[in-house]
């Protein structure tokens, strides 16, 4: 089997990638842009169609945060909705492990897989944060670091469900007695996706996952975690194939190298606007900062103490800690460089465009990480509505078609055959 | 007269185990049903077979139907409030409003270990379905209509004063809230429940299962009393003297119950027509019940453009945008 390129879309619904101010925006709460937008995907032959979660909206300093888009439905709900609209396209529902009931949540994924016809799949995410935890029986129940303990069991449990057994699990983290009541699909169970980057993360991806949702799209880093994970597979006697890696990336085409370019900086200009260069930064002042100009030099007043305002969305611990001695490093690197607070946040802030080019280049590019084995695929993360997705299926979906690295029609019809794992 | 149709059968025609219920659903949107309801439980039926879940197979049928409510079973025992509200709110939202909700209190304690828990005593069980209904209307209500702005000039998506935190707290768990999703089409999802849960007065439609007419009047009567917009009488159905082998597997009647011919099934419901609001049939077996009910309901009166519009119910005044 030639190492082929797999394609997925993770439909964001929050936060700033998407730009709402695009001339073209497709209101992205609709149901008539899902199933457009699903449509599209399976035209250009993708593997499948992510939603995101995130369950609680996003707020800065105690009020719901107003300048990304926000508003989203529920994954598995809004999937069986586009199951009923498509035939081929997988459909991937990003569900945690913290917030949910093991027998409920397989039960629901087992039922979308079914009415799909076996095209569903489950991005596993830990989500274990106390803000969010606030919307549920239990908030704040599960300690940071047991999280991928309980995620581990909960998986467990659900394959065993899967699989048509009774479970009964009594431990200090999952508490259950219950017995399988959906028929099997016709790929057998949900496929497994794993989004976590932690050492606890890889090593459930390692552990029970069919597919790594990275965040590692530079080359070098992509073939270090490539790696990384087969080592671990190894230590759990699973063989390196066993495993897709399909990191997120957001992808920018031009006619021209020079036509990219300009329109990456301007995205990235809209994706941080003033008002949102201003209230990122508040994110670790803990102050108002609103009668600062975004164009002027940053805050000369200290942070708060404290931690980083948890309530922006779900942000590694890494970026969670040490925020006294980050903005010290902004200060140097403001002043270093001469960088306006709205430069200093582009600067800084991990959002990226990953792929910037014309479709040749970029389709390029994507054969040597696919022939390396440095990725299987990637998970495009649109800026636009449906400008993006129209593009890269029109012009780059054809490019990947001519490299021989891209499927020509689908050949199967579950979600397991389309991305070639057995 | 509105008639609802449950399209899991009663207990007496089980449907097999993988069914959606699409062709149910269809038929029952050309023979002009306001609404099928989906049944659901945790656990799989006591006879074997399998049961996929009401909330995914009434959104998969949302989008193979046009017209019809869409009223999936969930347990407020058995899941998370929050997640409820959300999906019921996507439902409404992929149905372009046609969602609705039967009230389920799985109480066993089977049901509830597979959450983990033990069943609840009366007080708690009534005190735990009110607690669900009301923080799941308060989340629908927590995006005002208009709360999305776009509004170029000041780079604001949102307006945040119109979307809400709901700060509530319940017997058993809190919910800070606002919703993920936005206000649904209908602005509260269509809520049905039986009056024996003991919240009529938080119901859209109370259901009433009585064995016989002097009851369902009664009852009708009191749930009215007890502030329900609409009442629906529960109907067993089995038409036709050929499939009486149908009822063996029917235990003793809960409600209503009318075997036999079409024509004394139309006098049943002329006489229902100054009691209720309408009925819910439970056809004993759906595939020789339903062509037989469609021939003998006749034309139907059009459907509105959402379930609440069919049923003649108001689209609710937002409660946080009315207290502000
Ligand atoms: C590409 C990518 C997408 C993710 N999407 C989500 C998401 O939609 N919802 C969520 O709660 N977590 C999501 N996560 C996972 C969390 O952000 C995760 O907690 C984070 O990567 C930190 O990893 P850790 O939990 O292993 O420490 C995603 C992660 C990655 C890498």
């Amino acid at each position: 089997m030639p190492h082929r390129l797999h394609l997925g879309v993770f439909f964001t619904g929050v936060g700033p990638q998407l730009l709402w101010t695009a001339p073209d925006f497709a209101e992205h709460t609709h149901i008539d842009t899902f199933i457009a937008t699903a449509k599209t995907l399976e035209r250009g032959l993708f593997d499948a169609f992510f939603l995101g979660e995130g369950l609680r909206v996003r707020e800065n300093r105690g009020r719901v945060y107003d300048l990304d888009v926000a508003g989203r439905p529920d994954a598995i709900t809004q999937l069986a909705a586009l199951a009923a609209e498509t035939e081929r396209i997988g459909l991937v529902a990003t569900q945690n492990t913290t917030y949910n009931f093991p027998a409920d949540l397989a039960r629901r994924l087992a039922s979308l897989d079914l009415v799909s016809g076996g095209r569903a799949g489950w991005n596993i995410v830990t989500t274990d944060n106390a803000w969010t935890g606030e919307n549920f029986r239990h908030g704040g129940w599960l300690p940071h670091e047991r999280r991928y303990e309980r995620a581990a069991q909960f998986v467990e449990a659900a394959k065993a469900l899967w699989a048509g057994d009774r479970v009964e699990r009594h431990t200090d983290l999952v508490g259950l007695s219950a017995a399988p009541t959906v028929p099997a699909s016709p790929q057998g169970r949900p496929v497994l996706f794993q989004a976590g980057d932690s050492a606890g993360g890889r090593d459930l991806a390692a552990r029970h996952a069919d597919v790594v949702f990275s965040a590692n799209t530079d080359y070098d880093k992509a073939v270090e975690y490539a790696a990384d994970l087969r080592k671990r597979l190894a230590e759990y006697g699973r063989s390196p194939d066993s495993l897709r890696i399909l990191p997120g990336a957001s992808v920018v085409l031009g006619d021209t190298p020079a036509e990219a370019a300009e329109k990456a900086a301007w995205i990235q200009r809209e994706q941080t606007t003033g008002p949102r260069a201003i209230a990122f930064l508040e994110q670790y002042w803990g102050k108002d900062l609103s009668g600062y100009d975004p164009d002027g030099p940053l805050p000369d007043i200290e942070p708060a103490d404290g931690e980083l305002d948890p309530s922006r969305g779900t942000i590694p611990i890494h970026l969670r800690t040490g925020k006294l001695e980050r903005v010290a490093e902004w200060r140097r690197l403001s002043a270093d460089r001469g960088l306006s607070i709205r430069d200093l946040v582009i600067e800084v802030n991990p959002r990226h465009n990953s792929f910037v080019g014309t479709p040749g280049d970029i389709a390029d590019e994507w054969e040597r990480y696919v022939r390396t084995r440095a990725v299987d695929g990637f998970n495009i993360l649109p800026q636009e509505l449906p400008g993006t997705i129209e593009d890269i299926v029109d012009k780059l979906v054809p490019e990947l078609q001519e490299r021989g690295i891209y499927r020509t029609g689908y050949e199967g019809h579950t979600l397991r055959e389309h991305l070639d794992l057995s | 007269m509105h008639f609802a149709l449950e399209i899991d059968g009663s207990g007496a025609g089980s449907p097999p185990a993988t069914a959606i219920g699409l062709g149910a659903a269809q038929a029952a949107e050309a023979a002009g049903f306001a609404l099928v309801t989906l049944a659901d439980s945790p656990l799989p039926p006591p006879g074997g077979g399998g049961r996929v879940e009401a909330g995914v197979r009434a959104a998969f049928l949302a989008r193979r139907t046009g017209r019809i409510g869409l009223a999936p079973t969930l347990h407020v025992t058995t899941t998370e409030p929050f997640h409820l509200a959300t999906q019921l709110a996507s439902l409404d939202h992929a149905s372009l409003g046609r969602a609705g909700w039967v009230v389920g209190a799985e109480n066993s304690e089977a049901a509830l270990a597979t959450v983990g828990a033990q069943p609840l005593g009366e007080d708690e069980l009534r005190r735990e379905v009110a607690d669900v209904i009301d923080v799941a209307r308060q989340l629908w209500d927590s995006w005002e209509d208009d709360a999305v702005i776009r509004e170029h000039a000041t780079g604001r998506f949102l307006d945040p004063d119109r979307v809400h935190h709901v700060n509530f707290t319940g017997a058993r768990f809190s919910v800070t809230g606002p919703l993920i999703t936005p206000r649904p089409p209908q602005g509260q999802v269509v809520v049905l429940g039986a009056d024996t849960l003991g919240v009529t007065g938080r119901l859209d439609i109370a259901l009433i299962a009585a064995p016989d007419l002097d009851e369902v009047a009664e009852r009708a009567r009191q749930a009215r009393a007890d502030g329900a917009p609409l009442v629906f009488a529960e109907l067993d159905v089995l038409l036709g003297e050929d499939q009486l082998d149908a009822l063996t597997p029917w235990g003793p009647p809960r409600r209503l119950r009318h075997t036999g011919s079409a024509g004394e099934l139309r006098t049943l419901l002329d006489r229902l027509e100054g009691l209720v609001d309408g009925v819910r049939f439970h056809p004993a077996v759906l595939s020789i019940d339903l062509p037989r009910l469609a021939a003998t309901l006749g034309a139907r009166p059009g459907a509105g453009r959402t379930l609440r519009e069919t049923l003649g119910l108001p689209r609710p005044v937002n409660q946080f945008a009315a207290a502000r």
